[in-house]
């Protein structure tokens, strides 16, 4: 399988991948020779948790922007197969054509009924060139607007799953009205009468993350990033160096805990050590959990009392001085 | 009177016209026409040979759209706080210092309510030379603020852009000013109180895609850049020629993006013809508000 090759780890995780594939070594030959070797797998495996957490609990903010772009780490579709009973996807704005860098459909959790839409990126080349590398152009926002707004209909909770490195910069996106379409989803989704719960998954990239991002409640996933624009354009245009993107990384406070600090969103759903590719599996059952229990939460709300809360979330963002004038 | 009043009086006093000297000239940026400041003045800064539309004040602005002795500037004294230690080359803290002294404003927008043809109207300009107008926690807060006085005041709003996008160095609190504005905005279309959208040379980025394209009518200067993407993150992103006139106001126009190109001579008096088709003859507080 392609997605097996070396290449698609990071370096700062390697030493802890090596350890973990001679674990498997020493098991399969024991295996196969019938030898008892659970106490070096024990020791190897200690070995390699204690590694994890070394590794793992010093992360550089460029770091964990290696780890929300990791090409193993789970997308939309991932999260839709793990979290939900049924899903059927809807396809198309109705307008142009259907943009295969944002997904969305109809979904069953447990017993609620839900409206999921998330940017989609690919695993490979051949899927990223369909998924547009998860950058959508007006067209999938329209899509995803299209099915909040029959959410609001039928009185279904939209939950949205960002993952992008941002709106697509192209002619046909600009010639289609990329930022009308951005600006009109942060309208609108501030006015859905449904609870709408966000989970930034991977890269939380600029407004076209944001376009699915006016939410109740918003989360984000330990290793996420989210901002304003990716390291590398901020370094191109601050740095006008396009190689300092980790310096720009630093500055930016891209990472969970500084959006949380921010208060910009409002918790941070753990990953497993070594990063949600390592376990897709764990970390979708955790969002799962927080998704149900946040619906929870905002089910006894009214439409008005959700718009309300919504719109004074989004008034109480920013940080500024007051100074006497005049 | 504190050092900003002072800056600010000195602009001021710089941009009135018996201060220009007969013999200031420029050549068009455009048409490479000689153009003396006095005639310019007269013009409006508009190019007398090709039309083309040279940066304006926002004073200038104020005077060409706001009835004399109506204008109220409001939420004043908010500036911008260092809220992430930002620091490229500069420190942002330093940025902040030097756009104040030179422009004498206390951010990137001024808002304030006036009359327009003695239409009740709160007005928000942005600033491009305070950081190319960008959009920070500042510019946010006090275009939400007006918004809300619109809804409070039931009066028409308007907005001029000119802004190259989200300011980097707040980083993610700039993108969450397009949410909060564009939060607003849902609420005085629900209670059908017009906004209407200047876009002037340039408006870029998350100004862009938010309340700059959200106007019930949404009006461009001619020969303006407006777009989302700057043009130079798209060509190298297709790696290739860009079309002729792309992201001119000229090219929205024709692909649907903004109702109207409308000359400096000629906005105010459309902004009031479009305000009184909104406002005129009705009581606003008893119409029904029209979703969708
Ligand atoms: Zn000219």
């Amino acid at each position: 399988m392609e997605w097996k090759k070396k290449t698609l780890w990071l370096e700062f995780e390697l030493p802890l991948v090596e350890l973990e594939e001679r674990i498997q070594t020493v098991q399969d030959s024991a295996d196969v020779r019938g030898l008892d070797v659970s106490s070096e797998v024990q020791r190897l495996r200690e070995k390699a948790e204690r590694l994890g957490r070394e590794i793992f609990a010093k992360l550089e903010p460029w770091q964990r922007v290696q780890l929300a772009r990791h090409p193993r780490r789970p997308t939309t579709n991932d999260f839709i197969q793990h979290i939900f009973s049924e899903f059927d996807e809807l396809h198309g704005d109705r307008m142009f054509r259907d943009d295969a860098a944002i997904v969305g459909g109809l979904a069953v959790l447990e017993d609620r009924n839900l409206m999921i839409i998330g940017h989609q990126k690919g695993r490979d080349t051949k899927s990223n060139i369909k998924r547009n590398f998860g950058m959508a152009h007006p067209e999938g926002y329209r899509k995803a607007l299209r099915l909040m707004h029959m959410a609001a209909r039928f009185g279904r909770p939209v939950v949205t799953f960002i993952d992008t490195p941002g709106a697509f910069p192209g002619v046909g996106a600009e010639e289609r009205g990329q930022a009308e379409a951005i600006a009109r989803n942060l309208r609108e989704m501030a006015d859905l009468p449904v609870p709408i719960v966000v989970v930034i998954t991977g890269e939380g990239g600029s407004g076209g993350a944001l376009a699915l991002g006016v939410g109740d409640r918003v989360y984000m996933l330990e290793n996420a990033i989210y901002s304003v624009i990716s390291p590398e354009g901020c370094a191109a245009i601050l740095w006008r160096d396009n190689t300092k993107a980790a310096d720009a990384a630093k500055a930016m406070k891209l990472t969970a805990a500084d959006a949380l600090n921010l208060g910009v969103v409002d918790g941070i759903i753990d990953e497993p050590i070594g990063g949600a590719h390592r376990d897709h599996k764990t970390v979708a059952l955790r969002v799962k959990a927080q998704i149900q229990d946040t619906l929870a939460e905002l089910e006894g709300l009214s439409a008005d009392q959700l718009r309300d809360q919504r719109l004074e979330k989004f008034l109480a963002m920013g940080i500024y001085d007051q100074v006497p004038s005049g | 009177m504190s050092w900003l009043d002072q800056a600010a009086k000195g602009i001021k006093a710089l941009t009135r016209k018996k201060d220009i000297p007969d013999n200031l000239w420029r050549k068009c940026p455009s048409c490479s026409e000689i153009l003396y400041h006095r005639e310019l003045e007269r013009n409006l800064w508009v190019c007398g040979a090709c039309g083309h539309h040279l940066p304006f004040t926002t004073e200038q602005y104020l005077e060409l759209l706001i009835d004399a002795g109506t204008w109220q500037e409001t939420h004043r004294g908010i500036v911008s706080k260092d809220s992430l230690g930002f620091k490229d080359s500069k420190s942002y803290k330093d940025r902040i210092k030097a756009s104040r002294k030179k422009t004498g404003k206390d951010d990137a927008v001024l808002t304030g309510k006036g009359e327009l043809e003695q239409i009740p109207v709160v007005v928000s300009m942005l600033d491009f030379t305070f950081m190319g107008g960008s959009m920070g926690s500042v510019v946010g807060e006090k275009i939400a603020r007006a918004l809300l006085d619109s809804l409070r005041d039931r009066s028409a709003n308007i907005i001029l852009s000119r802004s190259g996008g989200a300011r980097m160095q707040e980083s993610l609190l700039s993108l969450m000013q397009m949410a909060k504005t564009s939060a607003v905005l849902a609420r005085l279309r629900n209670e059908a109180i017009p906004y209407i959208s200047i876009l002037t040379h340039p408006t870029t980025g998350g100004v862009t895609a938010s309340f700059a394209m959200l106007g019930d009518v949404i009006i461009a200067e001619p020969g303006a850049l407006i777009g989302f993407a700057g043009p130079r993150v798209i060509k190298q992103t297709i790696n290739s020629d860009l079309p002729d006139g792309f992201q001119s106001s000229e090219f929205l126009l024709e692909h649907g993006m903004v109702d109207q190109i409308v000359t400096r001579k000629e906005l105010k008096q459309t902004l009031a013809r479009m305000l009184r088709w909104c406002v005129a003859g009705r009581d606003v507080s008893v119409r029904q508000p029209i979703r969708g």
